[in-house]
């Protein structure tokens, strides 16, 4: 039984500005796995090599047999910076954008969030966490690791 | 041409004036200055047939060809990676003049990459997409991120190597003061007559914070460079002093891209110019003691001294060291970008570049290395070193 309240509806949620990410044949499971907050990786079914960007063959054992799995989410702050001109599109405040070191060896652009500006380092332990963009998709951001 | 092996020079460069604003369309730009280079070599534009551009060129090959009233074209290229196929152009050109399949190959970039378009801005509101082999790819995993410019690329991609060595932005400043002081005598430059200080470059904005103010970003700009490739033998009977192209070559290793370049091992390093300087002193048997100096694609100011180590003129760490004590200057141990750089004198893609090394080995550069042998032009993923005859 639902009880009537003097409080306002909670406002809508504001509307996502953060541009999609352009889709690929190649790289569409990744995203498609971003939209349900999973963040994936291609694994060889062969050799077991990690690979990124998501490619059609393994490098190493030549199969196309591609398999996707999750990844930890877990990585460091390899490189990063913070874009102030132009400003960058559909970001009211500018990101932090950088390259992920991932735990499984591989590398990913994205941002770190949660964090000040006076309060990133290098290495820095990350986590991966999900952030809305126009078109109801979702991106893999990082934010810091849990302790 | 007989199908042995032909030594290739450089026989002729044209340009366009640099600016914001050409008046004219592209196509006009191409031929301009595709003309100004055969009047420079003392050619027909008819007897071109050989093409050569970057696959981000917008201007066609028949539609040049039908300005310049070329007769018979026997061979076109283009060459992918946005302005690292700078330095690629003359490596296909001296490959087909070697090859014996061209006399005269023309290589032409020309742009209104101010007043057209703007590699600079965010993508949303410009031409520029995804489209395989114009270096592009970028787009795909950095766009979404913020990560919309040439600068935030390269900045990313910069970052940890000045991270590792304790490079701040205020080292960088001393390229860009040397570049403009360059360019500040160079009457071709966008800015000629405006040096800049340190404090200039310290207090211009900031384009990605920590790391690139606006004066260590290259120009946008409109114009066109040409360059009139042929053989050795050919070219000694022309109009200039021929200018040899003693080696030229490409590199791109693995996990290697351009720009958005995060994927191979170390990011504290740039392959594919080791690659590039690998190729090159074994092609030719020469050293980094044996250039006189160096144009080096200069898209942004940490890639002079990340290429800068990986030609082997600095140890890994000691470019930014070797600019501020002087190195780049006329009487250091490498002048370079001695027209202004891409910061400059004007961001033509990388081929006035190249033009300022056939400069410098003709003697005809507004600021002439005295007594040059061999200078190496470099635009990362490619590079060659081109000589006195």
């Amino acid at each position: 039984m639902t009880t009537p309240t003097d409080t306002p509806a909670a406002p809508a949620a504001p509307k996502p500005t953060r541009i999609a990410p352009i889709v690929t044949l190649d790289a569409k499971s990744f995203w498609e796995a971003a939209d349900q907050e999973k963040f994936i990786g291609q694994k060889c079914g062969d050799c077991g090599l990690f690979t990124f960007p998501p490619r059609p063959m393994c490098p190493k054992c030549f199969s196309l047999k591609r398999e996707d799995v999750e990844l930890s989410g877990k990585g460091t702050v390899h490189a990063w910076t913070i874009p102030r001109h132009p400003h960058p599109f559909g970001f009211r405040e500018s990101p932090i954008v950088a390259v992920i070191q991932l735990e499984e060896g591989t590398r990913i652009v994205s941002n770190v969030v949660g964090v000040a500006y006076d309060q990133i380092q290098q290495d820095m332990a990350v986590e991966v966490a999900f952030e809305p963009t126009m078109n109801n998709h979702k991106v893999p951001v990082f934010k810091p690791a849990a302790k | 041409m007989a199908r042995t092996f032909t030594e290739a020079a450089i026989a002729g460069i044209g340009q366009t004036e640099f600016s914001k604003a050409s008046g004219r369309s592209e196509l006009q730009l191409a031929a301009e200055c595709a003309k100004a280079a055969c009047d420079d070599a003392g050619i027909s534009p008819h007897d071109i047939d050989g093409m050569i551009t970057f696959t981000i060129d917008n201007s066609d090959e028949v539609n040049l060809a039908r300005c310049l009233g070329v007769k018979d074209l026997a061979y076109t290229t283009r060459i992918p990676g946005g302005g690292a196929a700078a330095a690629a152009t003359i490596y296909q050109a001296m490959a087909m003049v070697n090859a014996g399949l061209c006399n005269n190959v023309l290589i032409w970039r020309a742009m209104n990459e101010r007043s057209q378009y703007r590699f600079g801005q965010n993508p949303q509101a410009q031409q520029m997409s995804y489209q395989s082999g114009n270096g592009t790819g970028s787009l795909l995993w950095c766009v979404p991120y913020g990560a919309m410019t040439p600068a935030s690329w390269g900045a990313l991609q910069a970052q940890r190597y000045m991270h590792k060595y304790g490079v701040t932005n205020r080292d960088l400043g001393y390229i860009a003061v040397q570049q403009r002081q360059y360019a500040a005598n160079n009457p071709n430059a966008w800015f000629y007559g405006k040096p800049i200080t340190l404090e200039d470059h310290q207090n211009s904005k900031w384009i990605q914070e920590p790391w690139l103010r606006l004066l260590d970003c290259c120009q946008e700009s409109d114009g066109g460079v040409a360059i009139l490739v042929t053989s050795l033998e050919r070219a000694r009977d022309l109009k200039q002093k021929p200018v040899r192209i003693l080696g030229a070559t490409q590199s791109i290793p693995y996990n290697v891209e351009v720009i958005s370049n995060y994927y191979h091992d170390d990011l504290t390093v740039m392959p594919e110019a080791q690659g590039v300087a690998k190729r090159l002193w074994k092609q030719t048997g020469l050293r980094p003691s044996d250039m006189q100096a160096a144009m080096i694609y200069d898209a942004f100011t940490p890639h002079v001294l990340l290429q800068l180590e990986a030609f082997g003129f600095c140890k890994p760490g000691e470019a930014a060291g070797f600019v501020k004590s002087g190195g780049m200057a006329l009487d250091g141990a490498l002048p370079t970008n001695t027209h202004g750089g891409l910061t400059g004198e004007a961001y033509i893609h990388g081929m006035n570049s190249m033009a300022e090394g056939v400069r410098q080995i003709r003697g005809t550069s507004p600021n002439q290395v005295q007594r040059v042998q061999n200078v190496l032009v470099s635009s990362g993923m490619a590079g060659a070193i081109l000589a006195k005859d």
